[in-house]
């Protein structure tokens, strides 16, 4: 007796939920070993990483600060995954939002006005947006692969972010540091929370995971999005456009990346530095799968990748774990995500024997490669 | 221009180009199977920072080579499992790979960082390459004549052996394939191995020959250069080779024209230039033909269970 995978009639709705829950405890579990194996104390690790910021109601504004970019990119990255359309240059998008933003404060320091901010966040929206749009030009006019050149940009926006911070945008009165001039009070995200750091970003982030959740459920771009990724030729002959499915992903994507940088720059970090690329474009990736690709299941799953970060830097400084733990416990997660995952569209059966009859096996390929074609589009839904 | 800088060019051309060469080599062999691994830069990365562990601890760098293929192939089997055992999607399994080689790979090397190795230097006796011209043909590391020696054992493997055939007919189509008898999953996951063993040598060129230190993300996206470079070869080795080698030069131009203090452009335009000249070439060459789809191996990418 073997145990074996029997395909289920539909996706297990149950499986769906449980999957990401399955995968952060198998996390957990696996993560005590890993670092344990790995010279560290690891059942100490995850203690300090994943249960200790969650008692202490002074760490709890870390999370939502922290959380707040990562659902912003990861809701505008979902919309296109869905799409299987692989935006997978949010980080980039993220540096040139924060980037563009920053354009605007440098040339508004010594104004004032309610409408900089305003101004700021939209530079923010359309440099992230034409960021993303490079990709999305490719891949409509020369058939680029999206993954490869959205990619490469990363790497291209942080040495741009380099050359400013370098040159033309140090602050002149800077002590020759690399950063640009602090923004003014005008230039500055509110915080909302007197006495936190709790700033206007974690409320917007919130009402887009909303705003998102009612448009993909209810209008007919998001029913749109939803077909071109769960049967991209039934969407084809429905007349939805493959090109214009990719402009709104991508645009989406890096509208969205491109909000959580200038928020960034304009809130946690009041200016632009060299460190501003935080890994959080990647980041939002797991956070968008986590989530199940959903707005709402998004919002919570940013606040797990969140308390990696915020745990991980108290468990550098109470047990001296090395910073990249927190990117292989993030990594784990969702190794152990795609892994449960199988438990959604199979279930787990014990089979007393199995006969291979190559016979059947040849009749039932045609049908086979049928069901395969259907499984690729709806895999990544 | 003189005999030495040409000399120094030649062999930074070659250098650069060895490690492209050899990952992108394995990427070509998992993906010519049917098999998209996007984790090449977490493998070269595993591989990098396990070649260096391994010959400090040891003191023989070709130990730390053969050290970083086992632990790219290690890597590579987390992936094969999960895409190939699991049927979990392609392309989030193998960014989740790179994110985790990246963070594994930092976790390894932190206690090397700050310390140097010996280098896997030149083969042949120093006498060889004692002429200029000479040291072109004879003044490299291994693993450079691995990477020519390897370009044409993939070439040979695809084109001419009958395991070859049986590789590509599992890329082309899977489900003919599994009819007839080959076993699929099998086939795919030799490949996608062999691509994690080559990733994790390529990885270790950064380590061993190049740099011989450690520092944290040490291949800084060259891995994803690799991908890019099995798209511009339309899955060909030989033209993989020329690609490598094109890439090469971009690489070196960057590096003699920041050494000679060229600053006509920022530096940093520079650095910038491997991969602006990545996405300028992917879109000369997919605009040269009408659609990728139909070079790329028919199944990449697909998820298969045989139907039993």
């Amino acid at each position: 007796m073997a145990l074996a995978l029997e395909p289920r009639r539909e996706p297990s709705r149950a499986m769906m939920v449980a999957a990401p829950v399955i995968a952060v405890l198998a996390t957990l579990l696996a993560g005590a070993i890993v670092f344990t194996l790995l010279g560290h104390d690891g059942p100490q690790a995850v203690y300090q990483i994943f249960v200790v910021p969650l008692f202490n109601p002074y760490r709890w504004q870390d999370l939502f600060v922290k959380a707040a970019p990562l659902a912003i990119i990861a809701i505008g990255l979902s919309i296109g995954f869905r799409a299987n359309i692989w935006n997978i240059g949010g980080e980039g998008q993220y540096i040139l939002g924060g980037l563009a933003g920053t354009g605007v404060a440098l040339m508004t320091l010594d104004l004032d006005g309610v409408w900089i901010l305003p101004v700021m966040v939209a530079a923010g929206v359309v440099g992230g947006m034409i960021w993303a749009g490079i990709p999305a030009l490719l891949k409509t006019r020369f058939n680029v692969s999206e993954i490869l050149s959205s990619l490469m940009l990363n790497y291209v926006a942080i040495q741009l972010l380099y050359y400013l911070m370098r040159g033309p945008w140090k602050d002149p009165m800077g002590f020759n540091f690399p950063q640009t001039a602090m923004f003014s009070a005008a230039q500055t995200l509110p915080t909302i929370v007197p006495g936190t750091l709790i700033h206007l970003g974690v409320p917007v982030a919130a009402a887009l995971g909303l705003t998102a959740w009612f448009l993909l459920a209810r209008s007919v771009t998001g029913f749109q999005i939803r077909v071109m990724g769960l049967a991209p030729s039934a969407a084809r002959y429905g007349g939805f456009s493959q090109a214009s499915t990719v402009w709104l992903a991508m645009l989406v994507g890096g509208g969205m990346a491109g909000l959580a940088g200038i928020l960034e720059a304009a809130g946690p970090f009041g200016q632009m530095v060299p460190q501003f690329p935080t890994g959080y474009g990647y980041t939002a990736i797991i956070v968008a799968f986590l989530g199940r690709l959903h707005p709402l299941g998004i919002l919570v799953a940013a606040l797990v990748l969140a308390l990696t970060y915020v745990g991980g830097e108290s468990a550098q400084t109470v047990i001296g774990l090395p910073s990249a733990a927190t990117g292989v416990f993030q990594a784990m997660m969702l190794f152990f995500l795609l892994a449960a995952d199988i438990l959604v569209r199979y279930r787990l059966v014990a089979r007393r024997e199995t006969v291979h009859a190559p016979a059947v096996g040849a009749a039932r390929a045609g049908a086979a490669a049928e069901r395969g074609r259907a499984e690729t589009g709806a895999e990544t839904a | 221009m003189s005999t030495a800088l040409l000399v120094a060019i030649l062999m930074t051309v070659a250098a650069a180009a060895t490690p492209l060469l050899i990952a992108a080599l394995g990427e070509l062999v998992a993906e010519k199977s049917g098999v998209l691994n996007l984790g090449v830069e977490g493998m070269m990365l595993i591989g990098a920072v396990t070649a260096f562990a391994v010959a400090v601890t040891t003191g023989i760098p070709a130990l730390g080579a053969v050290a970083a293929m086992a632990a790219g192939a290690l890597a590579a089997a987390i992936f094969a499992v999960l895409t190939l055992g699991l049927m979990a999607n392609q392309v989030a399994t193998g960014l989740a790979l790179t994110i985790f080689g990246t963070g594994v790979s930092a976790l390894i090397g932190a206690p090397f960082v700050g310390i140097t190795t010996t280098t896997l230097g030149p083969i042949f006796p120093a006498s060889l390459a004692d002429d200029p011209v000479w040291r072109v043909v004879f003044g490299h590391s291994p693993l450079v004549y691995i990477g020519l020696i390897l370009t044409f054992a993939v070439w040979w493997f695809l084109k001419h052996s009958r395991a070859g055939l049986i590789l590509r007919a599992v890329g082309e189509s899977d489900e003919a394939a599994h009819s007839i008898g080959y076993p699929v999953l099998t086939v795919r996951t030799l490949a996608v191995l062999f691509g994690g063993a080559m990733a994790g040598l390529g990885g270790s060129y950064y380590s061993l020959v190049l740099t011989p230190m450690w520092a944290e993300r040490l291949t800084a996206g060259r891995g994803w250069i690799a991908i890019a470079l099995v798209v511009f070869a339309s899955w060909r080795p030989g033209r993989l080779l020329i690609g490598a080698y094109l890439f090469g030069l971009v690489i070196t131009l960057e590096l003699q024209a920041k050494a000679a203090g060229f600053n006509f452009f920022a530096p940093e335009f520079l650095s910038a230039l491997p991969y602006l000249a990545t996405v300028l070439v992917l879109a000369l060459i997919s605009a040269g033909r009408r659609s990728a789809r139909t070079v790329a191996p028919a199944c990449l990418g697909r998820p298969f269970r045989a139907s039993a």
